[in-house]
């Protein structure tokens, strides 16, 4: 595609992220898990900075790449990305919109209010299928660093929660 | 960063100790993959090791970057020999039987924690930043190995014994992680980081606490192994490094 000839505003920018999905949970956006942290223009550049969700998380790569790409299919020549560690990334960055759309997926959304997993020893977990509460831990991890195994004691189901973190 | 900052020779060791603690027990507990005794262990011990490795690549980072020679995170890890390692001897420890892996891992996440929250208070923003990415994930580590030592020590009468031998084999390595050398002194001095006795402190009461429930008894007044921070390892480091670094030493800038 030919180059923009103004350059997009932030708020576009903003808009076109929230298309990128996240590689693991396509039902989120980057924008909807709050890993986006700013974007802005040095120059003729356009820098579009990125928190870690995990510091080991094998998506981080992916996220970096698709972020690029997809602004480049917009017409944005120049572009990087740029990772920030400090402030760290928190489950609480995760928006109402994103949380029902997890729910929808099968995925119990984070209990908010954490600072991290440690913080809320026994969280009210609702069962993505059924709605109840009566649900408990399996494992602590799960199928991506960022989800553990749970089960519900009403429909007897398992699913993964979103830890809070 | 430019040529005219003169390299800080104890924050790049302080890098290194962090970065090599978690890529050396990273590299152990990445082995058990497939193999541990039920999926859930298996897939905790393989979201730990991932943890670690990117925290060591988040310390390995800064290193190459104080170091300012070049060196890339990937460089330090997979062409580096035994000798200049720093991290400490215990996560070098083989992973023996799944008790010794759960105690090796308890014993270095309960100084691991303390540890980055302190950091989180240092006077580099680059390694303040590090620990507080950092100490979220080894908060969770530590809740789950505490919980697995209580369980398995407080256990069957098989579980205990095994998490008994584990802590007599494991527990003279504990020592090394909070014993303070000239670099600790000059780091706490400029308060990049802790007072390594007062983390020791706060790991030994915690360590207290836990084997007590855990009906386990530590041999409190075995001596300590140290030397691996260093540069002074066992020789398990060179099989280590072996199996992790044989791919960078055969094919030199391999990528995939």
């Amino acid at each position: 595609m030919a180059g923009l000839s103004t350059k997009p505003s932030a708020k576009e920018i903003w808009a076109w992220l929230e298309d990128v999905p996240d590689p693991e949970i396509p039902v989120v956006s980057v924008v909807d898990l709050g890993i986006v942290r700013n974007v802005e223009w040095e120059g003729d550049d356009l820098v579009v900075t990125v928190t870690p969700t995990y510091s080991g998380c094998p998506a981080t790569a992916v996220i970096a790449l698709d972020i690029q790409e997809a602004l480049r299919r917009r017409g944005v020549e120049k572009v990087r990305t740029k990772s920030q560690l400090s402030p760290a990334w928190t489950t609480d960055w995760i928006g109402e919109k994103a949380r029902e759309k997890l729910k929808a997926y099968g995925i119990a959304p984070p209990a908010e209010g954490a600072r991290c997993v440690g913080d809320l020893k026994n969280p009210i977990v609702e069962c993505p299928h059924c709605g109840s509460t009566a649900t408990e831990q399996v494992a602590r991890f799960g199928s991506t660093p960022c989800k553990a195994s749970w089960r519900c004691r009403d429909c007897l189901e398992p699913f993964d929660y979103f830890k809070s973190f | 960063m430019t040529a005219t900052v003169k390299t800080d020779a104890a924050l790049f060791e302080l890098a290194l100790r962090m970065g090599d603690n978690a890529l050396i027990l990273g590299q152990r507990i990445g082995a058990w993959c497939g193999h541990a005794p039920a999926v859930e262990e298996d897939i905790a011990l393989a979201n730990v090791a991932l943890d670690l490795i990117g925290q060591t690549k988040m310390w390995l980072g800064l290193a190459g970057e104080l170091e300012g020679k070049g060196r890339s995170a990937d460089d330090l890890a997979f062409l580096r020999d035994a000798r200049a390692f720093r991290n400490a001897l215990l996560v070098e420890q083989p992973n023996g039987d799944f008790a010794h892996t759960l105690m090796r891992q308890y014993l270095f996440d309960a100084w691991h924690h303390p540890m980055l929250v302190a950091l989180k208070s240092s006077a580099d923003k680059r390694v303040a930043d590090i620990a507080e990415k950092a100490e979220k994930e080894a908060r969770y580590h530590l809740e789950r190995s505490e919980d697995l030592i209580v369980r398995l020590g407080d256990g069957s009468e098989e579980s205990h014994e095994r998490m008994q031998t584990a802590l007599d084999a494991l527990y003279p390595f504990a020592g090394e992680l909070y014993a303070a050398d000239a670099i600790d002194g000059d780091l706490a001095a400029r308060r990049i980081a802790p007072d390594l006795g007062e983390v020791g402190k706060r790991y030994l009461a915690s360590l207290k606490s836990t084997f007590e429930e855990a009906t386990l008894k530590a041999p409190w007044d075995a001596a300590t192994r140290k030397g691996g921070k260093q540069g002074m390892h066992s020789e398990e480091l060179g099989y280590i490094l072996a199996e992790m670094q044989w791919m960078q030493r055969a094919y030199p800038g391999a990528k995939w």
